[in-house]
């Protein structure tokens, strides 16, 4: 059954102090070319059918509605991926915005 | 009069809420976030702690209860809300309050008696206490810093909704020092200090006079029987 990828992102320009934090221990391990650290979240949402526009049309709301606040967050990408969970070798097969 | 406290899965000082309201001479009512009958209360207290161990966002699952269609609908006729700490942090999840509450920037938990100057006495939920006040009541949390849009903060600031200021040392790197703020109308508040902990002698922060002597949070709670006895 195909996977639904959302991914949400703190705002740019709002603080990130877990980025912070892990930006500043990958400093003191000596990667000092790494320059900022931003942490965001991954869903993966599974279906019991295939996913069709309307199926990705709920996601997309509730990726608004419970996933993010838009206050502190953004959606950054809703996308589908086959297979039960995602490998590296499985490139998204549609990237919407949200 | 009867005020309810609602436990979330997770909550920590409902009790202590509770507690309070009696305290301040009121009935306290204990409610059920999986319910949706507020019993008639005429006040809400949605209490600390770590609903849902803040899984998601902090306060964001027990901000979708089923109890909370009630509290939307009860805080939109005007009844007296406050949030404390977990509690703000539905109430900004709800949307009944401006802004979102991330992570203290210090990456601690913070806790320390706090002090807060009152910004607005206007409210269902301070208006006990003087204009300027400076009062001091326990904070603890590890995702207080409150954040908005710079166009956000000038709007909440121009329209009075900033209640409480952090006075001092800013905790947990909340812009503008904001440490609660209010709706439009006044009767929902949040902040992230605890005033139900500083509500009896031998129990709150430190005063000049005595150790864990102040009782600064009491007024929260005699504010709103106060609200209510005027409409």
């Amino acid at each position: 059954m195909p996977t639904i990828v959302v991914e949400v992102m703190p705002k740019a320009e709002l603080l990130d102090p877990q980025g912070k934090a892990v930006a500043g221990a990958l400093t003191r391990l000596g990667n000092t070319d790494i320059t900022g650290v931003r942490v965001g979240k991954r869903f993966e949402l599974t279906t019991a059918g295939p996913v069709d526009d309307a199926t990705l049309e709920q996601v997309r709301g509730v990726a608004v509605d419970l996933l993010s606040n838009s206050v502190i967050e953004d959606v950054v990408g809703v996308s589908v991926v086959d297979g039960p969970t995602v490998s590296t070798e499985s490139a998204p097969t549609e990237t919407v915005a949200p | 009069m009867r005020i309810g406290v609602i436990t979330f899965p997770g909550s920590l000082d409902d009790r202590d809420a509770l507690r309070a309201v009696r305290l301040a001479d009121a009935e306290p009512v204990a409610l059920w976030h999986g319910s949706h009958d507020l019993e008639g209360v005429d006040a809400l207290v949605l209490p600390g702690g770590f609903s849902y161990g803040d899984y998601l966002r902090a306060g964001a699952i027990a901000a979708h209860a089923p109890i909370m269609s009630e509290v939307i609908d009860a805080a939109a006729k005007g009844m007296p809300v406050l949030g404390i700490c977990n509690g703000f942090q539905m109430l900004t999840e709800a949307h009944l309050l401006p802004g979102g509450l991330i992570r203290n920037d210090v990456g601690t938990f913070v806790r320390r008696d706090q002090a807060l100057h009152v910004e607005q006495t206007n409210t269902a939920w301070t208006n006990g206490f003087t204009a300027g006040q400076e009062i001091v009541i326990p904070l603890k949390n590890g995702e207080g810093g409150f954040i908005a849009s710079d166009d956000e903060l000038d709007r909440i600031e121009g329209e009075g909704r900033v209640v409480f200021r952090y006075l001092g040392v800013n905790p947990n790197g909340s812009l503008r020092d904001i440490a609660g703020v209010s709706n439009e109308r006044g009767n929902v508040v949040g902040l992230m200090p605890h005033p139900e902990h500083a509500t009896e002698l031998g129990f709150g922060p430190d005063t000049r006079d005595a150790m864990r002597s102040g009782t600064d949070g009491l007024t929260f709670f005699t504010s709103a029987i106060q609200a209510l006895q005027a409409v």
